[in-house]
């Protein structure tokens, strides 16, 4: 099973890197980008069939490890067997 | 004086990546002259030691987040361990974001708002001069630290800032321009307890004119006469 996940800095937290790119986007002028988010995508291989478990084990991943839940967001989805 | 002073054991922690770990260990020889050790992260036993120092550098290259891999290291239970029984933590740039990682201390690091590694000596307010590490400054007094960092862009939500500033958590405030964004103005804080603090800056590259300053030595003569003296509790009696 493969797990995707996605990791982005919350809504009211300043990214400073999305800032800088949206301020790129509008000197090729592209004016109507009005906020740019920058995140991690991340590609996990389980080595298990059970979905519900496999639900349960990549959330307690992501906030132990693969998020820092003070400025960021997560989410992930399970496709395959 | 007795005849005999007490020693204070410190500890300079390793992780793969680190790059301030010697800084730190001739900063102790050279500011205090106590016994001083080397301690890889893989160590499981630090009860013998006094001061546990975190040092700077990239662990683990910053994968996924700076500090977020090393605070898994086994040493860290180990430093969760000594801050619970009153020992004295000071983590320094990227040992300061692994402390926040380890939820020792409270909020996270973004990038710098320029986007840039900012790498220049800065002058630093001390907010609280009644912590442990700090009671041989004078209140509001400005010193100079350097700092070398990418990523010290401090972090916390509202509430947080509010029982930060309350307790006197606060200790180092960027004075003039702040060079990376951080909330507040942010360079170090304390936990309540008063006896784990994290800074961006480097007090242990400021501890000989030679280097340009010697602001930071009284950083490791404070705490050491605080460890002798047994003198300072928490943040929250010393608020000011």
């Amino acid at each position: 099973m493969k797990a995707t996940v996605y990791v982005t800095v919350k809504e009211n937290v300043l990214d400073p890197q999305g800032k800088a790119v949206q301020g790129s986007l509008k000197t090729l002028g592209f004016d109507e980008v009005t906020e740019v988010r920058i995140g991690k995508y991340m590609e996990l291989t389980l080595d298990t069939n059970d979905r519900a478990a496999a639900e349960e084990r990549v959330r307690t991943m992501c906030e132990k490890l693969l998020a820092n839940t003070v400025i960021e967001d997560y989410r992930f989805e399970l496709k395959g067997e | 004086m007795t005849a005999v002073e007490k020693q204070m054991h410190v500890a300079v922690l390793v992780f793969p990546g680190s790059n301030c770990d010697i800084d730190c260990y001739k900063a102790v020889e050279q500011t205090i002259g106590q016994p001083v050790e080397y301690v890889w992260h893989e160590a499981s036993d630090l009860s013998k030691f006094d001061l546990i120092l975190v040092p700077g550098g990239f662990s683990y290259g910053d994968y996924l987040r700076s500090g977020a891999i090393a605070r898994f290291s086994p040493v860290m239970e180990e430093v969760r361990k000594a801050a619970e029984a009153g020992k004295f933590v000071l983590g320094i740039c990227n040992g300061f974001q692994i402390l926040l990682e380890s939820g020792l201390l409270p909020g996270a690091m973004r990038r710098n708002n320029s986007l840039k590694f900012r790498c220049s000596p800065t002058t630093l307010e001390v907010t609280n001069n009644k912590t442990a590490f700090t009671h041989e400054y004078a209140a509001g007094e400005k010193i100079q630290i350097p700092i070398a960092h990418g990523e010290g862009n401090y972090y916390c939500d509202e509430e947080t800032l509010a029982r930060l500033e309350k307790n006197g958590q606060i200790v180092f405030k960027y004075s003039g321009e702040n060079p990376n964004g951080s909330v507040a103005d942010i360079a170090g804080l304390i936990n309540e307890r008063g006896n784990v603090l994290g800074m961006m800056p480097h007090p242990e590259r400021a501890i000989d004119v030679l280097l340009g300053s010697e602001d930071g030595s009284r950083m490791f003569t404070s705490v050491l006469k605080a460890w002798r003296e047994n003198a300072y509790g928490t943040a929250a009696t010393a608020s000011r």
